[in-house]
């Protein structure tokens, strides 16, 4: 850091060129871009939504009263917080377990999250509706070993959604609890074994409360994801499990109500950047505290 | 004993996660050498007609074509918008800076079916001032693409950056290098690994990116996810199953070819060290 600074200090001005051109041409092609074909466009979105049908704020007052949008509202929390906490909870035994395991199996665990993750999840959501079908493998494997007689309905309901969604959030689970728990210091798990505490206790008293921020972090990061994910909860909801995302393509492209589609996203874009906020000013705190 | 370690019945627990993360990707595999028309086990009857259909089908090799287009414009367009963006931000530093990647970022942050309806209504007025870059055209499905694609380009080349040590620009500069000089002759050479990992994430992302294209897209582009997407949509065809199959094979191939490359660069570096 010093050499980089006095060096920085000490060096003769460069003799020819002005940089300051040069930099702005490197520089701003990509955010020009950006504001004329993204950020614009977002502020027509937003127009769209008081003037489509007609000016006004309408639509916004149709999603605080209308029970069909509320109902709609409520499934997508209750199914993504259920996401949620059930990818925390597994992404935080794989992530353990990739930390504090012996070599090999560090990189099983590495291998078994790698894969899926980097496989696209159109092909994921169809593994599990072969998986799912009332005549699929996990039923004919059920029904072979004669532990249900009926075909259980485990997709085209919230339960495969869950489920296809549980399959994609994991990996987003494990990658910010890994960088926390490769933070703590092993020696004080260590401690707390060699003091007597049993593995549960370590476990609720030590293990748990020095991972909290990573565990926070994650949440709010799955939970945002899920929110705004789209493709697996349609195809293995099949239409009977509608949530705000698909609900805004029904918007767009079936019933073509433009106005409610832009305004369900401006709703969703207020509740995502809160959450945000929040996760920005949590890891700022945890900066001052560590 | 000198580090911590899970106990067995932790293992075990993780064994069934571990199980559960690959499980449909091995349901796939049956189903796509099935006899029958529809999707079914093989049960003894193990036939690769499937495979067969996508290459003598059209539809696929239309698709798949279309896609490699698409995926390769936009890992090229992003790449260099990315590399370009990265560089100019770290000759920069000031506090300017934090504001420009936020907005840069924007689309890596903001719920992907939110940019799609943005990108849905900057298409449809695009097409009105150039009606060959617009809706359901392949130069605006790129347009599209790089601008979903590109924040991840712009985090690989800043961290890619990071690694760098200053000092080379400084001394570059010294010695009466131009800025442009500096970036082609000295920064660039050394950010190869970088730029080479930010054009493939861009190509794998475009590949099989689906959500924004449904926006933006109907007849005139089809992409093999849009396939895909259709296919399980409608009444579910085995081809598809064969076409998973194979991405799924493709994705082990560029893993362990990721990781050979990586563990090459990780021996040469231990040799320079030695050295």
């Amino acid at each position: 850091m010093t050499t980089t600074l006095t060096s920085t200090l000490t060096a003769p001005k460069p003799r020819f060129s002005s940089p300051g051109l040069e930099r702005g041409l490197l520089l701003f092609p990509l955010p020009v871009l950006l504001l004329v074909f993204y950020v614009l466009p977002f502020l027509g979105v937003v127009g769209w939504s008081f003037s489509l049908p007609t000016p006004g704020i309408e639509q916004y007052q149709r999603i605080a009263t209308d029970p069909a949008i509320h109902e709609m509202l409520w499934r997508t929390l209750r199914l993504c917080l259920t996401v949620s906490g059930l990818a925390l909870m597994i992404g935080y035994l794989l992530a353990y377990c990739w930390v504090f395991s012996p070599p090999f199996w560090q990189r099983v665990v590495e291998i078994c999250i790698f894969i899926p993750f980097w496989i696209s999840v159109l092909v994921r959501a169809f593994g599990w509706l072969i998986a799912l079908r009332s005549n699929g493998v996990l039923n004919n494997g059920l029904m072979g070993m004669g532990l249900i007689d009926q075909p259980l309905q485990l997709s085209r309901n919230e339960i495969g959604v869950v489920i296809g969604m549980l399959h994609v959030m994991i990996p987003y689970a494990v990658f910010p609890l890994l960088s926390t728990m490769r933070q703590l210091d092993q020696r004080v798990l260590m401690a707390s074994r060699g003091l007597g505490a049993g593995a549960l206790r370590t476990f609720w008293q030590v293990l748990l409360p020095q991972t909290l921020p990573g565990i926070l972090g994650a949440l709010i990061m799955v939970f945002v994801f899920c929110l705004g994910f789209f493709i697996t909860p349609v195809l293995l909801g099949g239409g009977q499990t509608v949530m705000i995302a698909e609900y805004v393509f029904l918007q767009m492209f079936q019933t073509s109500n433009w106005g409610l589609g832009a305004a369900l996203s401006v709703v969703l874009l207020a509740l995502v950047s809160a959450l945000i906020w929040v996760l920005l000013k949590m890891t700022r705190v945890n900066r001052l505290v560590g | 004993m000198n580090t911590h370690r899970t106990s067995l019945s932790t293992r075990l627990l993780s064994v069934v996660a571990m199980a559960f993360m690959l499980f449909p990707l091995l349901t796939v595999i049956p189903v796509s050498f099935t006899s029958k028309r529809f999707l079914s086990m093989p049960e003894g009857n193990w036939s690769l007609r499937h495979y067969e259909a996508l290459v003598s089908n059209p539809d696929w090799f239309h698709a798949i074509s279309q896609s490699l287009t698409i995926a390769f414009a936009t890992s090229v367009i992003a790449t260099l918008l990315a590399a370009s963006f990265s560089l100019g931000i770290w000759y920069m530093r000031s506090k300017w800076a934090t504001a420009l990647i936020g907005l840069v970022l924007l689309p890596m942050a903001i719920p992907p079916v939110i940019s799609a309806l943005v990108l849905y209504f900057m298409e449809t007025k695009l097409g009105r001032f150039a009606p060959g870059m617009g809706y359901d055209t392949l130069t605006g499905v790129v347009i599209a693409h790089v601008i979903m694609v590109v924040p991840y380009g712009v985090v690989t080349m800043l961290v890619a950056l990071s690694q760098i040590d200053r000092r080379i620009e400084l001394a570059s500069r010294n010695l009466g290098a131009s800025l442009m000089q500096t970036t082609f002759m000295v920064i660039l050479p050394n950010l190869k690994l970088g730029l080479a990992s930010t054009a493939l994430l861009g190509f794998a992302l475009s590949w099989e990116e689906v959500a924004v294209t449904l926006f933006i897209t109907s007849v005139n582009v089809d992409t093999l996810p849009k396939r895909i997407w259709s296919g399980l949509r409608d009444n579910v065809d085995p081809s598809v199953a064969a076409i998973s199959v194979l991405l799924i094979s493709l994705t082990l191939l560029v893993l362990i070819g990721r990781l050979v490359v990586q563990h090459l660069a990780d021996k040469r570096a231990q040799k320079l060290q030695h050295s």
